[in-house]
């Protein structure tokens, strides 16, 4: 929490069925302003559900949600000039140039049309402004979106997947794009099923699966408490497994047909001892990550 | 820029820029106005043609009544072989003070309006002849009466029917791919008002309704096509615009109860067609068998190309447009009604 302010968003025991599916099942989580808060789960963990209850798009069976001191549901206009809601990539209107949606979704929010070219700058589509929504690349669709959801100046926004099925290059744009939102002193609250990207992204992520939170904190504290071994992988080679197994600290090496890995839980003797040794050469160090916490949590393999 | 104004260019522009749609609010149903209308053609207007042999005064009033056309001919053989051969209703041969008129007893009516002036011309000339001073007079007055030119029902019908086609899909497609493409939760998360959405949407399409009244009535009266408009043509727009909101409204049902753009085009028509052909849209309804006249008056569309005809070219005034007016805003009213109560934002 930063700050004395009031919250920019209050969830509390959120629930939501569909006949005998329990889709969000009692989700309760604060964000603070200014912070980038994400929700992660697999595909049907109940994120979307989720966001949808908190935007006021879809009325819960229970529980409360607060949106800068407002309710929002049902319908508020008081409260839909400052939340910016970031939809799929095709949500524009037929056949409008980039600068025209920009300008046609402002106006329904009576901000000035200048403000078009602005927001283009933002997410780097200056070159693309007169270009049909349609001819645009997928990456550059999803950057015209997340403009369109900010073209009224929200202060909190919302984003479902705004980097699913996006190139490795277009989601480190979009990534660029997402922190210079959050610069501008943003909310920002958003789903995504990429692990390492939320941990990139993130000042704090809730994980879900099956409707429920089962873990609340920043990436890092949640990697930190998992008490997982810290992977160091060698070359196959520069040392032998029972070499390594004789260096304090190491609980476990074992060997492929290319590298030897070593697990430990104190890193810092371990390669401090490899380092006097001589053997840092294409050394790699891979600690425990969000996918991590997902096996521990859950008893299964993260995916997708 | 308002909301209302940046959505109605919004729209604007997207259908300026879809050429698929142009093609059936503009061309299509214009393509059916020129194959009818060149097809039906003006055949009322064409003189019947026989021929003729020989000369003399009753053959030379026969050509100054300009009610038939005379094929000369040199002998009465080849006349009376023409007859034969079907290739002209009657012959009339004159020698001396003998008028013979030769016709074909296939064509009942063809005769009749030959034998009937032919009669008259000698009746006139004998009568002249016997220098008797006529008893009678004819005092013969032509009137504008009810049944029309192709063309002249033909225009107002395809117009209705273009206005309907492009008022049913224009709203059942814009609100299907709206919310498809969640541009409807957008709108609902924007503080702009439903009523500002919806009216837009309307007036949008009452424009592209006017528009397609224009280009129609000008195709029509090209000299090709020969429409006449009657003196209060004007009458029309208030029907053009309480017909769109009957259709919008019919669209927004379609719209309500289709998940895809696919499902609304093919609901689309089939709501369209049957109404179509059963509102007198390409032949009179009066032709129809009485019941399905009647089935008829459940379609907005039957009572769109009624004002349409009788303020366009049948020269009737305003109290023409009451019973449309008032079935097509009853249209609107119920069937927005229940459009309203199953829409739905979001699949």
């Amino acid at each position: 929490m930063t700050g004395a302010r009031i919250p920019a968003v209050v969830v509390s025991d959120i629930r939501k069925s569909y006949g005998d599916l329990k889709a969000v099942d009692g989700v309760s989580f604060t964000v603070a302003e200014g912070e980038f808060f994400g929700i992660l789960g697999p595909n049907g963990a109940g994120k979307t559900t989720t966001l949808e209850i908190v935007e006021g798009l879809r009325q819960a069976d229970g529980g409360q949600v607060t949106l800068l001191g407002e309710q929002p549901w049902p319908r508020n206009p008081k409260l839909l000039p400052r939340i910016g809601v970031q939809l799929q990539a095709s949500s524009f209107f037929e056949k409008l140039t980039a600068r025209e949606q920009l300008q046609t979704f402002g106006s329904l929010y009576g901000v000035s049309r200048r403000k078009a070219d602005e927001m283009l700058e933002l997410v780097g589509l200056t070159d693309k402004a007169d270009v049909q929504e349609n001819k645009l690349s997928g990456g550059q669709r999803q950057r015209l979106s997340i403009a369109c959801a900010l073209v009224h100046d929200p202060d909190l926004v919302f984003l479902d997947e705004p980097t699913a099925a996006l190139d490795p290059q277009a989601r480190r744009n979009l990534w660029d794009v997402l922190r210079a939102i959050q610069a501008r002193g943003k909310t920002i609250v958003y789903t995504t099923h990429y692990l390492d990207e939320a941990e990139i992204l993130c000042d704090r992520v809730a994980i879900m699966d099956r409707g429920r939170i089962l873990a609340m904190d920043a990436p890092a504290t949640l990697v930190r408490g998992l008490d997982a071994p810290t992977h160091v992988v060698l070359q196959k080679g520069v040392l032998t497994r029972e070499a390594a197994r004789g260096i304090t600290g190491v609980e476990e090496a074992h060997e492929d047909e290319v590298s030897l890995t070593i697990s430990t839980r104190r890193p810092a003797p371990v390669l401090s001892a490899l380092a006097e040794r001589g053997t840092l050469d294409g050394l790699q160090v891979r600690t425990a990550t969000l996918e991590d916490v997902f096996l521990d949590l859950t008893g299964r393999e993260y995916r997708a | 820029m308002t909301a209302f104004r940046s959505l109605s260019a919004a729209m604007v522009k997207g259908f300026l820029r879809d050429k698929m749609t142009l093609f059936f609010v503009f061309l299509f149903p214009l393509m059916f106005l020129v194959v009818f209308g060149l097809l039906l053609g003006d055949s009322g207007s064409d003189k019947t043609k026989i021929a003729a042999v020989g000369d003399g005064p009753v053959l030379t009033t026969l050509e100054q009544t300009g009610a038939i056309e005379l094929e000369r001919y040199g002998d009465a053989a080849t006349a009376r072989q023409k007859v034969d051969d079907g290739d002209l209703p009657a012959a009339v041969v004159v020698s001396g003070d003998r008028v013979r008129l030769i016709y074909a007893a296939s064509d009942q009516v063809a005769a009749g309006t030959v034998l009937g002036i032919v009669s008259g011309v000698v009746d006139k000339i004998n009568l002249g002849a016997a220098n008797v001073p006529p008893r009678f007079t004819l005092d013969a007055q032509s009137v504008e009466d009810a049944s029309l030119k192709p063309i002249q029902y033909l225009t107002p019908g395809i117009l209705s029917w273009a206005i309907s086609i492009s008022g049913v899909f224009g709203s059942a497609l814009t609100m299907v791919s709206w919310r498809k493409k969640q541009v409807l939760r957008r709108i609902r998360l924007a503080p702009v008002s439903t009523t500002t959405v919806l009216t837009s949407r309307v007036l949008v399409s009452i424009g592209t309704a006017v528009a397609q009244g224009v280009v129609f009535v000008a195709v029509a009266l090209l000299p090709v096509f020969g429409l006449k408009l009657t003196g209060q043509w004007y009458l029309a727009l208030p029907l053009l615009v309480l017909g769109t909101t009957a259709f919008f409204a019919v669209g927004m049902l379609v719209g309500a109860f289709c998940k895809t753009e696919e499902a609304a085009s093919g609901a689309a028509n089939i709501v369209i067609m049957p109404m179509a052909f059963l509102s007198g849209t390409f032949f009179p309804v009066e032709n129809a068998p009485a019941w399905l006249q009647t089935v008829s008056n459940i379609f907005p569309l039957r009572h769109m190309n009624d004002g349409m005809l009788d303020v366009l070219v049948r020269g009737k005034g305003v109290e023409a447009l009451l019973v449309p007016s008032a079935v097509l805003i009853a249209f609107t009213l119920v069937v927005g009604f229940i459009a309203a109560r199953i829409f739905r934002w979001d699949d």
